[in-house]
């Protein structure tokens, strides 16, 4: 059955007939090939470098030259081969975290198996710390780049891996979250530079940046009660060098109050007691010169200011000392009341 | 005859094309006729010839090859399991044996997941966890906040460290591979985790260490500030205790100074001054309300009886 459907097909009622083509005129043949050859020797003799790019030339394979950019010609047929090398650009690597679309507000992929992985590192105090970091690197010998390291781009991500963990490992988790940063980044690129030329892999590491570096997610909590801790800490002491502050001037301010008045109190006494004395001088000289009379006077005279002083004067004669008893001392101060 | 000349040219260029090879910058060759291996290794790059059909060339590669194992979970000397994730960096050293030996690179990738497995589990076997994490013995610095933490692990004596143990994997490694005709040329550690149980009690570690350093903290503080209290009652007592010192110092020196003055001035006559203080006295001692009892005998009232006071 199936032979007969085979045999109906249509082959069999046409035949391979081929249909008979007209024979072009041998000049025109000859002209149609040579222009074909033309354009496949030039198609494949010329290339271009794009600035930032130096071209690397292989002659059946072997490295002949290199070449800077601008339009260029080479052997044609796969003679020579040519391969582009960025050399100028800035190359940028990702660790931990991957930009999606980069701009002022850079979007960010949501963190994976594969950016954790990277990430999750152990610190030198066996603590696990969460580190992301970016590697920026130039190619700056592009035949060392093709030539000596197969999959440059997955070896030196690995290279960054192992650098970054082994500087880490180093360090205490607070080291690497706080106060080791710029060390921390500093020390893993040398130390991947100084595998890049260990590895001959024509790369010249530029910077090396930690990113987000923070304690895992579980732990996050009682890290964040430390720096609480320590803020309280700093607000208690505040506080009670403010109340220092408020109260020991102001008891010294005072303490100098004192002094300064007693200076005053001083000042006084001495000074009256020169007044006093020159007074007394005075007087005394005047005295010596007579006694007698002088002292009569200062007694009278200080008598006639003292007895209008006082209130009620009773004047007692010896001569009539029966008055005495009689007198009612309590009745007279009566009487002068109002 | 035209016929002729083209079947001649087609002829020469099969010829051309099956009598000659390119060796690219990256890559070795041998050439093997009939299975035997001819003419040794080419490794020189670009254009060479062979006899067309009979010989065949293998091409390897030259340059650094990869090699990322997975990672294993290995307990440490110190019985702490962790994924060991290596990775190593190998290259065909002698294509001929790599070629007897392991064929290709699948192979050569099955012979060195052999190899460098075994010897990280050794190593990683034969050493405590710290001394695959740290590489020195640097002292970590610590902010004042924090002293004590991680304590421990930083008065460790780190004796062989991460990358000494790696070197160790790669000497012991680099021993067997040359029978495969491959050179390794680096092994490293890529990551070092805890396995997950593990981890759980690390946190639970750090979260109680944490927890140790808020509350010290904490207390710290409230201790500073007491101290700082106490440093203000002090203060405050010395200034006014000094200032009342001083004062008190002052005053005395003038009042000492004021009694000399006075002793020497009234010392010239000490009954006059007597006898003027006591004039000054009375003259201030009375008041109104005072009442007085005088007699006729006194200095001044005895004129009171007559002009002769008597």
């Amino acid at each position: 059955m199936a032979r007969e459907v085979w045999t109906q097909g249509p082959f069999e009622r046409g035949g391979f007939r081929i249909p008979p083509i007209g024979r072009p005129p041998t000049a025109t043949l000859r002209a149609i090939v040579f222009g074909l050859l033309g354009l496949m020797l030039l198609l494949t003799s010329y290339y271009q470098v794009e600035p930032a790019e130096v071209g690397v030339v292989q002659r059946f394979g072997r490295f002949v030259r290199t070449t800077d950019p601008g339009p260029h010609l080479k052997m044609p047929f796969g003679v020579e081969t040519v391969t582009k090398v960025p050399v100028q650009r800035q190359l940028n690597m990702e660790f931990g975290f991957r930009t999606t679309r980069p701009g002022i507000r850079s979007e960010f992929a949501p963190p994976n198996r594969e950016t954790i992985g990277e990430s999750v590192m152990l610190t030198g105090d066996l603590n696990v710390a969460v580190v992301e970091w970016i590697v920026q690197y130039r190619i700056k010998d592009p035949k060392a780049y093709l030539f000596n390291v197969r999959d440059v781009p997955e070896t030196f991500r690995l290279m960054s891996e192992a650098a970054v963990r082994q500087i880490v490992g180093d360090h205490s988790v607070d080291e690497v979250i706080t106060i080791g940063r710029e060390e921390i980044a500093r020390q893993s690129k040398e130390e991947l530079q100084r595998l890049c030329d260990f590895y001959g892999v024509g790369i010249e590491v530029q910077q090396l940046v930690l990113q987000d570096v923070n304690p895992p997610d579980p732990v996050k909590p009682a890290f964040n009660d430390v720096n609480q801790a320590i803020q309280e800490k700093e607000r208690a002491i505040n506080e009670a060098w403010a109340e220092y502050n408020q109260a020991v001037p102001k008891a010294k301010g005072e303490a100098e109050q004192a002094v300064r008045s007693a200076e005053g109190y001083a000042l006084e006494r001495e000074n009256n007691a020169l007044g006093d004395a020159q007074r007394f001088d005075a007087v005394y000289e005047e005295y010596r010169k007579a006694p007698a009379v002088t002292r009569k006077r200062l007694y009278l005279e200080t008598m006639r200011e003292l007895i209008p002083k006082l209130g009620r004067k009773v004047i007692l004669d010896e001569k009539a000392r029966g008055v005495l008893p009689l007198l009612s001392l309590e009745g007279e101060r009566k009487e002068v009341k109002p | 005859m035209r016929a002729l000349y083209l079947v001649a040219a087609v002829a020469v260029l099969a010829l051309l094309s099956f009598s000659t090879y390119t060796v690219q910058e990256t890559e070795q060759a041998i050439v093997v006729q009939f299975g035997r291996p001819v003419g040794g290794l080419v490794s020189e790059p670009g254009l060479h010839f062979k006899l067309p059909l009979v010989q065949t060339v293998h091409p390897f590669d030259k340059r650094w090859l990869e090699y990322d194992g997975d990672a294993n979970e290995i307990p440490t000397k110190d019985k702490k399991f962790i994924w060991v994730d290596t990775y190593a960096r190998w290259r065909i050293k002698d294509p001929l044996r790599f070629f007897q030996a392991v064929r290709d690179e699948r192979g050569a990738q099955l012979r060195l997941d052999g190899i460098i497995d075994g010897e990280t589990r050794n190593a990683v076997a034969s050493y405590d966890l710290i001394e695959l994490v740290r590489s020195s013995n640097r002292e970590f610095q610590l902010t004042e906040d924090l002293a004590g933490i991680g304590a421990g692990e930083a008065a460790v004596k780190i004796l062989t460290g991460r990358s000494k143990v790696a070197q160790i994997i790669l000497d012991k490694a680099a021993k067997i591979t040359p029978e495969f005709g491959i050179e390794l040329v680096d092994v490293r550690f890529k990551r070092i985790n805890y396995t997950d149980s593990v981890q759980q009690t690390v946190f639970q570690r750090m979260i109680s260490e944490r927890k140790r350093i808020a509350e010290r903290s904490r207390s710290e503080g409230q201790g500073k500030a007491a101290e700082i209290r106490g440093q203000k009652e002090r203060d405050m007592l010395a200034a006014s205790s000094v200032g009342y010192k001083n004062a008190q110092a002052l005053k005395g020196a003038a009042d000492a100074k004021a009694t000399a003055i006075y002793a020497r001035a009234y010392g010239r006559d000490p009954e006059f001054y007597q006898f003027l203080k006591a004039m000054e006295t009375l003259n201030g001692a009375f008041s109104q309300g005072t009442t007085a009892i005088l007699t006729t005998e006194s200095e001044l009232l005895k004129y009171l009886k007559n002009d002769a006071g008597r």
